[in-house]
This record gives structure tokens, sequence and C-alpha cells, in this order.
């Protein structure tokens, strides 16, 4: 069934053999290595005027999220009013990303953020287990796409990819793009700390390149490790080679776990010195965070006047 | 770019530099007898940083006799209290290491983010180890009761100012030797600095001993009569003049010279993590490193692959003001160093290799090289046969594992290599067969005070670090 894949490399997903062959094939992955490197661009000294303009650019890259089994409309409305506004006492602070919910909230979301550039995400696809039919998932992600989303966050089947059933993943991904139709575009969460080697995320974000999506995304922000530099810097490596040999630019999401600008930060500089400033756009790089936007406005405001204000300063959500 | 780094200097108010040094003597800071003083710039502005004497052979006698009778005391004292000291030393270095990682990069042009990040950490872990071993010296498989061997004349390379010292005196002292130490000529203030911590430790007098100079007082200090041991780390060629002082005498004599590091990259490597080691195999300290990986041996199949991320990784080395924290590549130690790395450079182009460099805007004052790339280089190219000492990768490619291993070992040195697979089976059955001292496996310029260190060939003799560092300072 699959035709998600570029020109160049059609013939990889033709089969299962030749999709495990492909994918076996990809340059391994030394940990050592990979986190020796992002611990040296995380050692990045950056301050001044490049840090104000690092704090603007990941305000702007940020996926607010809310996902919560205690969700509700009020609560969407006040995200959805926070991403458009993070800093009323600020108005050059710059609007968040997109909104990211819950597609039972999507609709609250849209309103919340309408009129504004900023997006609504919802994470279909059973997240964030992923552990329901493909019926399902498709019927989760038709509801949402309908409801105004923006922007689809899917988790993949990591119990299908682990036992190496990687065209099921791959056709399953291309279904969830279809599902997307021409407006949304798709988000592949790999729940990297699932995949538990580096190899295994390189591999999965190479799948997830072949089978149409426009973002390779971490994590669900519910599992133990989530974002980490060194898988980020490895899926940045994979969106680049994947540019470079397809002509296809796919964007990068790193979530779960980034609480503080300077981490924020260390991603930007993985970001700036892996792909270099092609992805440094919110088209391109978001960061699924809830806890981060305060900390950068904070941040923001300590620039902006001398002096650290405190949590009071900032809006709870 | 968009995303521009404002400049992040490291302050150097941290560091204070005397107008004037005089030499070490006995514990004392003293004049020469023959009053010369040399000047020191720092090679990233040419600025003047300091005097420094120039020791002459009535100097480095002074130092000897010194660190003869000190000799008698050391040598009696139990293991555990020179240990003692040892241990305060390390210390101190850890307290002091942001004053000493300033003051190295200021003297040697090399960026902070390496002297704070590799040299002090090093610097300090090789006291700290040495001191460890100080009272079991009966337990390093040298015999019962291994014997210091007297006075040692230890001759230190610019590259690496301070961490040379570390691996001279800390063997040295531990064993129960005193030495006299003479520094490089561009790059003496951190051994300065490292007397004064001497004396902070209460070390007693005598026992090390600093005599600055150029190469006069190194061949003063060498052919002295009165010491036991030659400890040097330097060029091939002043090696082999050292040598043939110390023929024909009783004095041992371990020699660390240059080399031409093969760095060699599989097919089956991991391409982003080799794409790193060879960045940092040729590029780390400008490649002024003995045991820099200067030839990278890449199998054809995957050259244009990997040169293609190798000339992008490149793009991204920011180089400039070695005090910035954020710069990856700084100045080139001396002047003589450019211009020798400048005519090497020119003799490869005028022999046929192809020059690469990034785009790369180099500062007005000090001496200053792009990172540089040479393909199409062949085993008969000087380029690939000399040792050039600056951020000068020569690549040569290789089709099969054999090729790759009698390319390596085809070279008149032997002091590092490297190998990069994602095959363990091939890692083993490779290194086994390379000629060189150390070989890194998926990393490269990895340092470690327990692992010893060393060449074959015209890379010299002797080992320093970890239990067979001990050797050359024990008569065994």
């Amino acid at each position: 069934m699959s035709t998600a894949a570029p020109h160049a490399l059609a013939d990889v997903t033709a089969s299962d053999s030749t999709l495990r062959r492909f994918l076996h094939g990809l340059p391994g992955v030394d940990p050592v290595g990979l986190e020796a490197r992002a611990a040296s661009l995380g050692t990045r000294s950056i301050k001044t005027t490049a840090k104000a303009y690092a704090i603007d650019l990941a305000i702007s890259m940020v996926d607010l999220t809310t996902l919560e089994g205690a969700d509700t409309p009020g609560k969407v409305r006040s995200l959805g009013a926070k991403a458009v506004l993070p800093d009323p006492t600020d108005r050059t602070t710059p609007a968040t990303a997109a909104v990211c919910v819950y597609p039972d909230m999507v609709p609250a979301a849209k309103a919340a953020v309408a009129g504004s550039t900023v997006k609504v995400a919802s994470v279909a696809t059973a997240f964030p287990a992923g552990r329901a039919p493909l019926t399902v998932k498709l019927a989760d992600v038709r509801e949402a796409v309908t409801a105004g989303a923006d922007e689809i966050d899917m988790v993949i089947d990591r119990g299908a990819f682990l036992a190496g059933d990687y065209l099921k993943v791959h056709d399953e991904i291309v279904a969830v793009k279809e599902a997307c139709g021409t407006t949304a575009r798709l988000k592949v969460i790999f729940e990297t700390g699932e995949l538990s080697t580096y190899d295994n995320i390189r591999r999965a974000s190479w799948l997830g390149m072949l089978a149409g999506a426009d973002f390779i995304k971490t994590s669900t922000g519910k599992v133990a490790v989530n974002a980490t530099p060194a898988n980020t810097l490895l899926m940045l490596e994979a969106v680049r080679d994947f540019r470079a040999q397809t002509g296809v630019q796919v964007g990068v999401k790193p979530a779960g776990g980034i609480r503080t600008t300077k981490d924020a930060i260390k991603f930007l500089v993985l970001v700036n010195e892996t792909v270099g400033e092609d992805w440094l756009d919110n088209h391109w790089f978001r960061f699924g965070a809830s806890s981060l936007l305060n900390d950068l406005l904070m941040q923001r405001q300590k620039l902006a006047t001398g002096r650290y204000s405190g949590p009071d300063y900032v809006t709870v959500d | 770019m968009a995303f521009e780094y404002a400049p992040a200097p490291e302050s150097r108010a941290i560091v204070d530099i005397a107008p004037s040094y005089g030499l070490f003597i006995d514990g004392e800071f003293v004049e020469s007898s023959g009053g010369d003083l040399n000047k020191t710039v720092s090679p990233a502005t040419e600025e003047v940083l300091s005097e420094y004497a120039q020791g002459n052979a009535e100097d480095v006698d002074r130092a000897v006799r010194a660190a003869r009778k000190a000799f008698e005391k050391w040598s009696a004292l139990p293991g555990s209290e020179r240990a003692k000291y040892l241990f305060r030393i390390a210390r101190i270095i850890q307290e002091r290491s942001r004053e000493l990682a300033v003051l190295e990069t200021l003297d040697n042009g090399k960026p902070i983010k390496e002297t704070r990040d590799v040299d002090l950490p090093l610097v300090a872990a090789h006291f700290f180890y040495y001191a460890g071993w100080a009272d079991k010296l009966a337990h390093a498989g040298f015999g019962a009761d291994p014997k210091p061997l007297g006075v040692a004349g230890q001759v230190v390379p610019w590259n690496f100012p301070l961490l040379m010292l570390a691996w001279k005196i800390a063997p040295a002292l531990a064993t129960g030797n005193t030495v006299v130490l003479k520094p490089a000529e561009t790059t003496p203030l951190s051994a300065l600095f490292f007397a004064d911590i001497c004396r902070q430790a209460g070390l007693p007098k005598g026992v090390v001993n600093i005599v600055t100079g150029d190469g006069r007082t190194g061949a003063a200090l060498v052919a002295h009569p009165d010491i036991n041991k030659v400890a040097f780390t330097g060029s091939t060629a002043v090696g082999k003049e050292i040598a043939k002082t110390v023929a024909g005498t009783r004095k041992k004599l371990t020699l660390e010279l240059g080399g031409k590091g093969a760095n060699i990259v599989f097919d089956d490597a991991p391409i982003d993590q080799a794409v790193e080691g060879i960045v940092n195999g040729i590029f780390f300290n400008q490649g002024q490193v003995c045991c820099a990986g200067s030839r990278l041996l890449v199998q054809e199949s995957i050259q244009d692959e990997l040169l293609a991320s190798l000339k992008r990784r490149l793009s991204t080395l920011r180089l400039g003001d070695p005090l910035d924290k954020n710069t990856d590549i700084g100045a080139i130690n001396s002047e003589e160093q450019l211009t020798r790395i400048t005519s090497l450079v020119e003799r490869g182009e005028s022999e046929g290799a192809e020059r690469w460099s990034p785009a790369c805007e180099l500062p007005s004052s000090g001496y200053w090289f792009a990172p540089t790339l040479f393909t199409n280089v062949t085993q008969a190219h000087t380029i690939a046969r000399d040792e050039i000492f600056g951020p000068v990768l020569s690549v040569l490619t290789f089709r099969t594992p054999d090729e790759a291993v009698a390319k390596a070992n085809n070279t008149q040195y032997g002091l590092s290599a490297g190998i990069w697979t994602e095959k363990g089976s091939r890692i083993l059955a490779v290194a086994n067969k390379l000629r060189a001292g150390v070989v890194w496996s998926n990393t490269f310029n990895k340092f470690d005070p327990t692992s010893p260190f060393g060449g074959y060939k015209e890379s010299g003799f002797g080992r320093e670090g970890g239990r067979h560092g001990l050797e050359a300072y024990l008569d065994v």
C-alpha cells in the first residue's frame, strides 16, 4: 500500500524485507560518542543578545500542552489565552507555536486561539499507549481533524516496532497521514524511552520519515525517560540526512522533561550546530512542554528589567 | 547565521602574571647567573605576557646540585609521606584550576574549553594517581623494594605545558626521585606557577627545580654528568640529538616524540560519531598533538559520504579568541610553528593533493591557521609522511582491512591510531596488527592517568602513565 516514501527511496518500503534491510543498513550509533557530543554542545555559553534571541525563539516554538485526565474546557481556554499572549505585561512577547490537547478538547482549544497564529495540535491515535485497533486510532484522528486540529501528534505502535514488524508500523503511519488530509500536519511520536537503544531511535526516525511524517517527536512525556539532548541530536542528524537524500525537510519535536530556559537553549544550540538555521523556526522545531514556558517568561523578564521576578509574576496556566 | 553567539570571554583577572620570573632552584626563585631574559607572548594577540630567565649551564648545575642534595632525604621518606605531598599538590591544582586554565590559555593559545575541561582535570588526576602508587611500589611488579634512580632531568614541550609537566613530575616524585625540569621556550609560565604550588604544598626544597630557557638550556640539562635519568617529550629531531648525547652514559632515557597517527574508518562505522572523532583527532589543540589522528584512512565505499559530513562539520567549528568559552579552535603556538605548518601545506598543494578549508575569518593579530583538509593524498606525499603538528588532515583511502593496516603501519612513526567500526571482532583483529602505542576504538584523543602512553619506531620509547610509567623512574 505504501506510496508515501519519497521517490528516491520508493523501493525501500516495497516489502517487509526491503524495509528491514534498509533500516538495519543505516549507520550505527555509538552511544558514548553521541552523548559526548550532546554534552559538549551543552557547554556553549549563551549570553546577552544571543540569549534574548534564543528565549524569544524558544517561546515561539513551544507547544503549550495539557494532557491530563482532569482537563476541562475552562482549563483549555485559559491555556489558549496564554498561548496567544504569554505575558500580558509585555506585549512584545511572541505567541507560542501551538496548544496541544486531547482530541475531545480540540473545539475548546480552537475557539480559544481563534484569530491568532497559534495552532491547535491534538494527540490522537489512542495516546499515550497507542494500544487500540487501527480503526479506533483513525476515527480518533478524523474526529480531531474535523474539529479543526491543525496538527496531529500520533504515537507509534512500539510493540510492533520492538517485534521487528516495521512494515506494520509504517503502514499505520501512512494510514494516519491519510486521515490527516491535506490540512493537518502529522507529528510521529516514537516514545524513545521505550525504544531503549539509539540504533532503534535512528531506525524509527527513518521509518517515520519514509511513511510521510511532517515532524518526528521523541516522546509522550508520560514515561520515565523523555526528550534528552542525545536522542534529540540523533533525530536532528536523521532529518538532516533524510533531507540530503530526498530533498524533503522534516521537523523535530523533543517533548517531556524540558523545564528550564537553560535546557531549552541547549536544545537550540543542538539545532543550530547540527542542522542550522533552516530548522531554527517553529515550522520545523518545537518544544513539547508545559512548565518550560513560565521559566522562559521569567528569564525574559529578567533580561528586560535586570531583576528576577518570581513565579507569581507569570500566570499558572 | 540567525543564531549568533555573543562573546563569552573568561576573565583573565583571576591570574596574576608577574612582569618577570627567575629560575626555581632549591625552593627559591633566583636570578640566572647570566642575567639573560626571554619574553613569552600570547600567541592569540602577540602581547608580551612576561619575561623569564634564560638558564645557562651554570644555572643547570646549581639546580642539579640542589636536586642531588634533596634526593637523599626525599628518597628516604616512606612512600606514604611522599604521597601526602603529592595529594596536597593535586588538591591545590584543583583549587587553582581556573587560574591555571586561564594562564595556560594565555601562554599557549589553546581554547579555554580545552584547558578547563581537559588539561587541568588530567593534571590533577595524574598527581592523584601517582600519589596513590607512592606507598605501593612493592606491589607494582618491579621487585619487593624498587629503588629510585636519583635526579631526573626532564624536558617538556609547548603543546600541553602543564599536563606534560604532570606526566613527568608526578611519577618521578612518587618513586622517590628529585627533578630538574625545563619547560618549553614559548610556554614557561604554568611551570613557574607550579613552582609556587610546590612551595604552597610545603614540598621540601630542591625536590622540584624549574630551569627555564631555550634549547641550549635543555642541552645543558641533558648533558649534565650528575643526572641519572633523562625524560623528553618533543620533536623527533631533538629526540635524536638527546639520544646521541646520552649514548654511552649510564643515564636512563625515555623519549616521547612525533607521530602521524592513522584514524581508520571502516564502512560500517558509526558515521556521525566517527566525524566527531576525526575532528577531535586532528583539531584538538589545533592539531598540535603528537598523537593527533593526522592521517584519515577511509574505506573507499563511504569516502564521499564521510567527506561531505566532515566538511559540513568543519564549517561549524568556531575559531578565534581562545579565552572565549565558545571557541573550538585557538591560536597556533608560535610564529615559527605557523611558518612550518604553512610551508608543509604549500608542499602538499605543490605535490598535487587537493586542499580545502571552511570559510573562516582569521583574527588580524596573532598566529592563526584555518582548519584544513587534504584529499587525493597518497602515501608518497610529504603531508602523508611528515608530522605537520597543526590543524591539517590528510585523507587517504583503502579497500580492505589488510590494506588499511598496511597503510597505517607504513610510517616512520608509531604513537597512536584509531579504528572506527561497529564490528567488535574487527576492532580486535585490526588493533592487534597496528604498530602504535595507543589504539583507540570508536573514540580518539582520550587520556587517562591509568593508561600507559608511548611510541614505536621514531615516536620514541618508554611508557608514561599507568603502572608502566613507574618503571621509567625505578631501578629495575
